[in-house]
């Protein structure tokens, strides 16, 4: 089988021309740890400088805690704004079984209420296992449960994906 | 003899009973470290609670009392949704003689999964992990002499905090350290984490020479023992040194040994002040010291239920 | 019954014996050795080729924990683990239940160690009622119901000026009196002082204390003129203590452990109670001069310190817990292991356990002194048949005694042991035969 090549830069763009109608005076860019928050940081870059715009890691509301243990890393969720009342874009990198996203809202729950939380994405590669759905995906991909697939950065600040295969 | 693997690692090298910090290598204590500066931001949020360990019991097994470190295990276990089970055991079927491992039999067998021990003998949750179920977690919380290993973790955050930098610092341990579970257990993390140099200051009856066995310096003379200092640790005194001969009083010793403004101004201009707590005004520390510019006492408990949250989320997620 | 023990290396450390023989038993005794009358029809033939006959083992120190004790030893499976032990004599300390300070209690122990027909039994008696330290028993009575010495276990004596006396008048009558050298206050604690103690946060007992007690013994010593044996010496410092004190002429004997002479405190490990002990196991330079002195004489015997400990006294924090380790079927394997780390010979190492030990009992064994611990023709035949080659691993439910804690199991050292007996014969009787396993 061909190795399944997507053009992250070119989705990122689409990605942008999708969030851009949605920012609001008060909306803050909230990126999911990591490949979310290259993207979210890259969007304010690009369309707007003065947002607020934080990280956000699903670390403490998984739900597979027991099976998998204390994840070793620093991905902790830093939200430099009142998260009270405020609109907020999440944005990932890819959106699978919907269990992130929902340990996300969790997690963002735990500083406040937000006033709306819209999902954008890259990718959806479908498969989802909870009730969660993205306002916006650049593309849809359906790909085989034992290929997983990462948004990386390189050192230009160049979007790639990677496709690889796992046990 | 068979060189033994360490009790509190399990085959992989992951944490699975916390006992002491001596044989932790580096890495186990930088992952503590790191995880309870996750925590420690869960602490200012408007929700203080995350549900890593809902549906988990924890017991609090204090054979010898203590309200404070309890009361901080409890906070820490019920930031992170278990369930807490205060046993006062003093008081409950020990007491009517029933032997410490019966005890821990009939706790497992109403499904405990973490035990948390304080005990007055050194070596006793040892005894606890080696006969509790394998799939229970251990973590003490002070054992005679030998031990507190939490406290340990929490002082070397509190430095970790202040002086970013572990490689140049001069730490002074100030007080009865040959009887001190906290002092062992400083020692061995400020010793894993390689801090320049570790000093133990006090007179020899508290302080005796063979510590230096321990890989510190040893100094009796206080004003020598906190020059140039970076952080120090004042140790509380107690009272039963007086009556075994060690000490003649309270008010001698803090003449030798207390730590008043004057001496800390031998000491590094940006030394911290640490102890652990509960402190003895007028008799190790003055008052202005306790409550200073230096004094980082009051933070160290704050860091207390990060640490102590970091420990039971990483135990609670290895298995044996 | 007439027994043959045929074609065996016949060793007598007394004589520096050493050839292959034949070894004849008759009502009770030796009647002949090396080479034996032609007409002797033996009802039992014992096959001893390949191994070493040697003399029963003499063990200066096993608590068989009657009267009083019985759930963690009873007589029965204690001579039992003796004779398995290949020990033919031994000593027992006089801290049982009640404490073996009335001549009723010795008679009745010793009455039913004779019914089982095991080993030899030797009581200490106690050198003050109940141990309490204050009034002293009646020598002269215990010594004719059996006791061939007085002490007080454990149970260090304070009083110098009580000791004093209890030394003259022990003295009065050639008693020997047998003391641990440890100082009552400086002995509390519950490991050795030094690193390993201050590391786990362990009450230490310092060199101090025994040497301490060295010292008071031995001006006593010099102010009665008693005959003192000095029970498990742990140190380096002790050590010379008592080679200075023999060198000036002092009447003192002394034996060491076979815990002392083969561990130090790092084998405390994490916390293993099992290493609970008293004396406590020290460094690794007080092992290597107590090494030495069994080797140069300055300690003149070793012995089992066989102290049987409940599950339920062990399995507990270390310093609860109750001090003691199972001995009686290791004496004979570590006592070969000492002697092959010195490159000694056979005899010579087997001294430490056999002659040696009745050369300190003395007269205390009456007509048995002749020919314990040695093989004599017309002797009383006391004789262990083993095979010094045999690796074996200590498993704990495997042994006889009800004592299952010992250092020295498989599991924890990872280290088989030398030397297995293969019978062992009490007063010309066998009292243990090994099974033949496939």
């Amino acid at each position: 089988m061909n190795a399944l090549r997507i053009d992250a830069e070119a989705l990122y763009a689409e990605l942008r021309r999708a969030v851009q109608p949605h920012l609001k005076p008060d909306t803050a860019l909230v990126g999911i740890w990591s490949g979310g928050a290259w993207l979210a940081e890259r969007l304010k870059q690009d369309l707007c400088p003065d947002a607020p715009q934080g990280v956000v890691s699903s670390a403490l509301h998984r739900d597979d805690f027991s099976a998998r243990g204390m994840a070793a890393g620093s991905d902790a969720t830093r939200l430099p704004f009142s998260v009270d009342g405020r609109p907020i874009l999440l944005i990932d990198d890819v959106l699978y079984t919907g269990r992130t996203i929902r340990a996300v809202i969790n997690e963002l729950y735990d500083f406040g209420r937000p006033a709306s939380i819209h999902l954008f994405v890259l990718v959806d590669r479908g498969g989802r296992e909870l009730p969660i759905e993205p306002s916006f995906a650049a593309a849809k991909i359906a790909l085989p449960p034992e290929q997983r697939l990462s948004l990386m950065r390189n050192e230009a600040g160049r979007f790639e994906f990677t496709v690889q295969e796992q046990s | 003899m068979l060189s033994r693997r360490n009790p509190q690692l399990n085959s992989h090298g992951e944490l699975i009973h916390l006992l002491s910090v001596e044989g932790l290598p580096k890495a186990v204590l930088t992952q503590i470290l790191d995880t309870a500066g996750t925590f420690l931001s869960v602490n200012d949020r408007e929700v203080k609670k995350v549900p890593l360990l809902r549906g988990k019991s924890i017991f609090n097994l204090f054979f010898e009392n203590s309200t404070r470190t309890r009361t901080t295990f409890e906070i820490a276990a019920k930031r992170l949704s278990a369930d807490v089970i205060n046993l006062d055991i003093a008081r409950s079927s020990t007491a009517k003689g029933e032997s410490l491992l019966d005890t821990i039999a009939n706790l497992s067998a109403m499904h405990a999964d973490m035990f948390v021990v304080r005990h007055s003998e050194s070596g006793a949750p040892y005894l606890i992990a080696q006969h509790c179920a394998p799939h229970v977690h251990v973590i003490n919380a002070g054992d005679g002499r030998h031990a507190h290993p939490t406290q340990g973790l929490l002082d070397v955050y509190t430095i970790r905090h202040y002086k970013k930098d572990f490689a140049n610092l001069r730490v002074a341990i100030v007080g009865d350290i040959v009887h001190s579970r906290v002092a062992r257990s400083d020692i061995h993390a400020l010793s894993t984490l390689g801090v320049a140099e570790i000093r133990a200051v006090g007179p020899k009856t508290l302080v005796p020479n063979d510590l230096r066995e321990m890989g510190v310096h040893v100094f009796h003379d206080m004003k020598e023992g906190v020059r140039d200092c970076d952080v120090i640790i004042m140790l509380r005194l107690q009272n039963e040194r007086m009556s075994g001969g060690m000490l003649p009083s309270a008010s001698e010793y803090y003449k030798s040994y207390g730590l008043t403004e004057e001496k800390l101004a031998l000491a590094k201009s940006d030394c911290i002040v640490m102890h652990p707590g509960p402190i003895n005004r007028g008799v190790e520390i003055d008052s202005q010291v306790a409550d200073g510019r230096h004094s980082v006492i009051l933070p160290q408990v704050t860091f207390g239920i990060a640490v102590r949250m970091a420990v039971m989320s990483i135990i609670a997620g290895n298995e044996a | 019954m007439k027994i043959l023990i045929k074609g065996g290396r016949l060793i007598d450390p007394a004589t520096g014996r050493d050839e292959v023989g034949d070894v004849a038993i008759a009502t009770g005794r030796i009647v002949g050795l090396g080479k034996v009358p032609a007409d002797f029809a033996a009802d039992r033939e014992i096959d001893a080729r390949g191994h070493v006959v040697a003399p029963g083992l003499v063990d200066l120190a096993a608590r068989l924990r009657e009267p009083g004790h019985e759930h963690e030893g009873m007589l029965e499976s204690e001579l039992s683990a003796a004779a398995a032990g290949g020990v033919t004599s031994l000593v027992c300390l006089p801290d049982t239940d009640p404490p073996l300070d009335e001549p009723g209690l010795v008679e009745m122990l010793k009455f039913r160690a004779r019914k089982l027909s095991r080993a030899r039994l030797f009581p200490l008696g106690a050198l003050t009622r109940g141990l309490a330290g204050s009034v002293l028993t009646e020598m002269v009575e215990l010594t004719e119901a059996g006791c061939v010495g007085f002490g007080q276990a454990e149970v260090p004596m304070a009083d110098t000026q009580l000791l004093l006396r209890a030394l003259q008048y022990a003295s009065t009558h050639g008693y020997t009196v047998w003391l641990r050298p440890q100082d009552a206050a400086l002995g509390k604690g519950v490991a050795a002082s030094g690193a390993v103690a201050t590391r786990l946060g362990l009450s230490g007992v310092p060199v101090a204390a025994e040497t301490i007690a060295l010292h008071t013994i031995f001006e006593l010593v010099r102010a009665t003129g008693a005959r003192v044996h000095l029970c498990r010496l742990s140190s380096a410092a002790g050590v010379e203590i008592v080679r200075r004190a023999k060198a000036d002429g002092l009447a003192i004997t002394a034996d060491v452990s076979i815990n002392s002479l083969h561990l130090t405190d790092v084998d405390i490990g994490y916390f293993n109670p099992a290493m609970r002990l008293t004396p406590p196991l020290r460094q690794g330079r007080d092992r290597d001069a107590l090494r030495a002195a069994l080797a140069d004489g300055t300690i003149d015997a070793l012995v089992s310190d066989h102290t049987p400990v409940d599950v339920d006294a062990k399995t507990l924090p270390f310093g609860e817990a109750e001090p003691g380790a199972t001995g009686l079927e290791l004496l004979l394997s570590l006592t070969l292991k000492w002697g092959q780390e010195r490159g000694l010979s056979l005899a010579n190492t087997l001294a430490r356990v056999t002659c040696d030990p009745v050369r300190v009992l003395g007269d205390a064994l009456g007509s048995l002194s002749s020919s314990a611990g040695r093989l004599v023709e017309g002797g009383v035949a006391d004789l262990c048949v083993l095979d010094p080659e045999a690796q074996w691993r200590v498993l704990p439910e495997a042994l006889k005694s009800q004592g299952k804690y010992t250092p020295f199991g498989y599991a924890d050292t990872g280290m088989a042991l030398p030397g297995q007996v293969q019978a062992t014969l009490v007063a010309g009787t066998v009292a243990y035969q090994r099974q033949a396993t496939g």
